[in-house]
């Protein structure tokens, strides 16, 4: 331990003999530190807004359908529980956050145009929270219950229908029985949302209007349950299979869309990738200034050592040198990524880039989120990598021969 | 018991393509408390000698031993210890180390020893007083005069009452008022701590502090006088 002291004191010290070389590297590791948190934040902010917006159009954290509809997502395949019966399943659980819905492919008809949509029969009350389009009316009202006779589209779709609130259009879909069942509908409401896509594709009706037109009385097509943290859904879809028995197909988000599930780990490869291609550039100036603190000091080097200190003694020196100067380095870094993170939460408007940001499924402003697992892994990628590139110098600086190193001019 | 025994140790260097014989068949006995003086001309083969009491450097044949214990056997590590705890180092570079003050310079073995911080300061006042240099414990070598860095250099190799003190030309650097305020120093502390002292010089002003005087040429052993120190 006092032995620890005095190499300590000696590193610290002798970290300090040149201080433009230190400063410089010190510089240099705040640089890289701050790269690798705030460009970390940035990537996990846009991925959680990603992940969000799709969680928002799916919507729901865990969702349950028949076994078959994921492949043919009819309005054949339901679920074999009434939406009474799901209520009081839920009911008798302290899960809050969830809602039931009919949702089948349908095609919408203005006076000019028809397109191909995902129809949505919904009870507005229990969307709060879940989906996003209460939350983003551009126009118009959002459907008031679920026995509305409204429809509400996105802002977009009315573009390329040419329609408008207060205007009538036709959703067309299939009954179980397979005959055509078509309604009119009024546009009560527009909507906005983050990714076009779901302005074009996206329509929502009352779910009992709904489940009049498509003949299917009580039933619903899928039920949506939102928890607290998408991240960790695992005792939440437990949960909710033990509700429907085994009897239906529960599954969490990242199943549901693998693309948008594996997002999750592929960002988190990238983040550690990303950091030790960054430690690598500073492993290099790193590793020169040791080096260069050793060549200057190999009489002092063999000087300990023909005073008594070991060989090992020597090597500790030089590391904890080395640690010392990561560690000053690690401390601005993370203070100048937290104050440059910070005033950024509200969220940086990247609109000039917006089409290619679209077309990766992130809307226009992003929201950096620095996580602590991300800061830690910075601060641990840093000290052990370091701790790695300081072997060198130090292990040459312990094999100096005394006499050797005392006589060196 | 003797302090320093040597025997038949040989030690070569190469320069260039010649060899050059640092060391030849030298055999010596230092007895406990004895005060010691080698004296050759440059190249004559005392610092080899000196060194390779001190563990420093290994003979190619032959056998050192250090109060009684064989060193030029024992591994890198081991030759540390040894030295930690028996020996003290005087250079002729002074050889500070220029991060650390006069104190913590003198605590420096003490520190590597593992010695408390209480003891090691007490212990260091009490050498820096003795050697005179009271007052300055916070200077840094830098800035000492070369007679103030040697005397913390003599402090910090007789702080820990190490068996036996190596100093290679002690006062190669010094004014000759220094050098025998130095030597005075070094007579006082192998009469009062009764420690072995080994200097290597041609100074003949310092082979007079001796009570044996060692003359090596060509690094054999040419005279061994016991002589009556100034």
């Amino acid at each position: 331990m006092r032995l620890l002291q005095t190499v300590s004191k000696l590193a610290w010290r002798n970290l300090w003999r040149n201080h433009r070389r230190t400063i410089i590297m010190v510089g240099a590791i705040t640089l890289g530190v701050w790269a690798m948190i705030f460009m970390t934040a940035l990537i996990r902010g846009m991925v959680d807004n990603m992940i969000t917006d799709g969680l928002r159009a799916l919507p729901g954290h865990v969702q349950v359908h028949h076994p078959a509809f994921r492949d043919d997502p009819s309005v054949e395949n339901l679920i074999g529980v009434s939406d009474a019966e799901i209520r009081r399943r839920f009911e008798s659980t302290d899960i809050e956050s969830w809602a039931s819905r009919v949702k089948v492919p349908a095609v919408i008809t203005s006076e000019r145009e028809s397109r191909g949509i995902v129809l949505f029969g919904i009870d507005p009350a229990r969307e709060v929270g879940i989906s996003f389009v209460a939350d983003d009316m551009s126009d118009g009202r959002f459907l008031e219950d679920e026995s509305d006779s409204g429809i509400v589209i996105g802002a977009k779709l009315a573009d390329t229908l040419e329609t408008e609130v207060g205007k009538r259009v036709v959703l067309m879909s299939q009954d179980p029985d397979n005959e055509v069942a078509d309604r009119g509908f009024r546009v009560v409401g527009l909507f906005d949302a983050s990714l076009d896509a779901f302005e074009e594709t996206m329509v929502f009706a009352g779910k009992e209007t709904l489940q009049r037109m498509l003949k299917i009385g009580d039933a619903v097509s899928e039920v949506a349950v939102q928890g607290d943290d998408y991240r960790d859904v695992t005792a939440l879809t437990d949960e909710v299979r033990q509700l429907f028995s085994g009897n239906e197909e529960v599954l969490p988000w990242a199943e549901l869309d693998s693309y948008l599930g594996s997002m999750l780990d592929v960002m988190d490869g990238f983040v550690l990738v990303w950091m030790v291609v960054i430690f690598m550039a500073l492993s290099f100036g790193l590793v020169n200034t040791l080096v260069m603190a050793v060549f200057e000091r190999v009489r002092e080097i063999g000087l300990m050592m023909a005073l008594g200190m070991r060989p090992g003694s020597i090597l500790a020196q030089i590391v904890v040198e080395s640690i010392l100067l990561l560690l000053v380095g690690l401390l601005f870094g993370n203070l100048i990524a937290y104050a440059s993170i910070e005033p950024l939460k509200t969220g940086i408007d990247v609109s000039i880039v917006a089409e290619g940001m679209e077309m990766m499924g992130v809307s226009t402003v992003l929201y950096p989120k620095m996580m602590l697992k991300d800061v830690l892994l910075a601060n641990a990628v840093v000290l052990v990598l370091g701790f790695l590139a300081s072997l060198s110098p130090a292990w040459r600086a312990s094999r100096y021969e005394p006499i050797e190193a005392i006589t060196k001019v | 018991m003797n302090a320093v025994q040597c025997v038949d140790i040989c030690k070569t260097y190469l320069q260039g393509d010649q060899e050059i014989k640092a060391l030849d068949h030298v055999s010596i006995d230092i007895a406990e408390g004895g005060f010691v003086c080698l004296s050759a001309p440059s190249g004559g083969g005392k610092t080899t000698l000196l060194n390779a009491i001190g563990g420093l450097d290994i003979p190619d044949s032959g056998e050192v031993y250090v109060g009684g214990e064989r060193i030029d056997n024992l591994s890198k590590g081991d030759l540390a210890d040894l030295r930690l705890a028996k020996i003290g180092f005087v250079f002729q570079a002074y050889n500070l180390i220029p991060v650390l003050t006069a104190r913590e310079n003198v605590e420096f073995v003490m520190q590597v020893q593992g010695v408390s911080a209480n003891a090691r300061r007490q212990k260091s006042m009490a050498i820096l007083q003795e050697v005179g240099l009271e007052g300055l414990e916070d200077r840094r070598p830098a800035e000492m005069s070369g007679g103030q860095q040697q005397r913390v250099a003599v402090a910090r190799a007789i702080v820990s009452n190490p068996e036996l003190v190596l100093a290679d030309e002690p006062t190669a650097n010094l004014d000759s008022r220094t050098s025998s305020e130095l030597m005075d120093l070094f007579t006082e502390l192998n009469e009062t701590h009764a420690t072995t002292f080994v200097v290597a010089t041609h100074d003949k002003r310092v082979m007079a502090y001796a009570k044996r005087l060692i003359k090596m040429l060509d690094g054999r052993i040419v005279d061994d006088i016991q002589q009556k120190a100034a």
